[in-house]
């Protein structure tokens, strides 16, 4: 016990700072990334319900593939292939110069490619949910279409899209532990590392669970509140 | 004849633009990783789901302890990364080393593919548990009521109107983890398993060429849409009974 004790404090004999870091890391991006997240995914879900018969199967193709396919091979696509390209890039304009790509752009980029396509099923959903008459009653007053879904659609959408937002967001912050395998020294890389000067993998290993179990509880709460902050106000039945 | 047909296949992947040299050099090697995919992803999640009957029963009809002992389990493994996990089950079994030869099992945790099968059957088996658990919470409570007045005892109240109706519900979410395993079994490439990702990233890592992981994506596609259009064609079949209703 007293060797735990040891081997979490914080300074130059201690491990507690380099955890710590880790976790932040992970916050940081999992709080980076969610944001665009949502934008795609909105984005996304008008794809799939315009008129357009060509919107609508760009749109279903994102969600089939980003969904589709494993994060972590979503994460190398984009950290390799964005090496490529950034290279190619360079190449016209500064052939001298050595760019390489951010472990945490790519990180993001990747998972908010993800969760785009997570959240646009939600919000796809949350949309048709909203009554057509709504929109019918705002255009009859004179509101242009974007001013109705932005007036009359967007408020109301948050309560019906909230619990599978949330969901979404305790998915994400999980697989953020993924980029660590390009050298991002998030929660999960910096436990890598511990475990390598301490050779005490099981004992790391449980206590970097433990703070990602910490995280999802404390996002669970937090997202309770928020549906219940969303749900005021609204006694249902009016459709 | 197989020779000719893939060297038909190579001369056409050439004249796609692709490259053909680094196909007929690592395509093998790949669909290999694509089979050993097929065989974690089928045996993690068909003995998940046997492991998630007693912890579904557990949290339904269970006493306090029983109860606690199967959300905790749920907890940890739908609370934490599968990443973590597989660590802690193949890094973590390092640390009793000692303990896990004196019992006669160090030979499981030595290997990595054991500890990404046990891994990922843990995993889903908790998720799979939920889904199972949700599925029997939402059949009426009038039902058991009445079959139960009808002098049914619980063994043949869950044979005859519980699970029938409750296995159908939870046809569509157990799909979808399905699916979410599929993608799922990509992270034991990471502790040197070579299915799908592991052959791809070893090609890649090899030859530098970056066309590699496209061919993974596709692959990968390919089966998910598969599983995804064949799991819609059961559901609709297994449910057709109830298409008046819905």
């Amino acid at each position: 016990m007293q060797d735990i004790v040891a081997l979490l404090a914080f300074g130059p004999d201690g491990w507690g700072d380099e955890l710590l870091a880790g976790t932040w890391l992970t916050i940081r991006l999992a709080l980076a990334t969610f944001p665009i997240g949502l934008a795609i995914g909105l984005a996304v879900a008008l794809l799939k319900l315009s008129p357009s018969r060509w919107k609508r199967a760009a749109g279903n193709l994102y969600t089939t593939v980003f969904r589709g396919l494993p994060e972590l091979l979503t994460i190398f696509i984009v950290y390799y292939g964005g090496q490529i390209l950034l290279a190619k890039v360079v190449q016209i304009f500064a052939p001298q110069t050595n760019l390489q790509v951010s472990g945490f752009i790519a990180g993001m980029v990747a998972l908010s490619l993800v969760v785009g396509a997570f959240s646009s099923e939600i919000f796809h959903a949350a949309i048709r949910g909203i009554a057509a008459g709504q929109t019918e009653a705002a255009r009859a007053l004179g509101l242009a279409p974007w001013q109705a879904f932005r007036l009359v659609v967007l408020p109301q959408l948050w309560r019906l899209a909230l619990p599978g937002l949330s969901n979404n967001w305790l998915v994400l912050l999980k697989d953020t532990s993924l980029v660590s395998v390009i050298a991002l020294t998030d929660l999960m890389r910096q436990t890598q590392i511990v475990v390598g000067a301490t050779k005490q993998p099981f004992t790391f290993f449980a206590l970097a669970c433990a703070i990602y179990l910490m995280l999802s509880l404390l996002s669970s709460v937090l997202a309770l509140r928020l549906e219940a902050r969303a749900n005021r106000g609204w006694t249902g039945g009016r459709g | 004849m197989m020779g000719g047909i893939g060297n038909a296949f190579l001369a056409l992947w050439g004249a796609l633009g692709l490259n053909a040299e680094l196909m007929a050099r690592y395509g093998p090697r790949i669909l290999d990783g694509l089979w050993l995919t097929i065989e974690l992803v089928a045996l993690s999640v068909s003995a998940g789901f046997i492991l998630a009957i007693p912890l579904a029963l557990a949290r339904v009809e269970g006493n306090r302890p029983l109860r606690a002992l199967s959300s905790a389990f749920a907890l940890f493994f739908r609370g934490t990364p599968l990443l973590a996990q597989t660590f802690l089950v193949y890094y973590g079994a390092g640390q009793f080393r000692a303990e896990l030869e004196t019992i006669g099992l160090w030979w499981f945790f030595r290997e990595a593919y054991w500890c990404a099968l046990l891994t990922f059957t843990f995993n889903t088996g908790a998720y799979q548990s939920e889904i199972l658990r949700g599925a029997v919470q939402a059949i009426p409570r009038g039902q058991v009521e009445a079959a139960r007045a009808l002098g049914l005892r619980k063994a043949a109240i869950y044979r005859l109107v519980i699970v029938r109706q409750a296995l159908l519900l939870a046809l569509r979410p157990l799909g979808n983890e399905l699916i979410l395993m599929i993608k799922g079994s990509s992270i034991a490439s990471v502790i040197t398993v070579f299915e799908l990702l592991g052959t791809t990233r070893l090609a890649f890592t090899r030859s530098f060429d970056f066309e590699v992981y496209l061919w993974a994506a596709l692959l990968y596609l390919m089966l998910v849409e598969i599983v995804r259009r064949t799991w819609n064609i059961a559901e609709r079949h297994l449910t057709r009974h109830l298409a008046a209703r819905a």
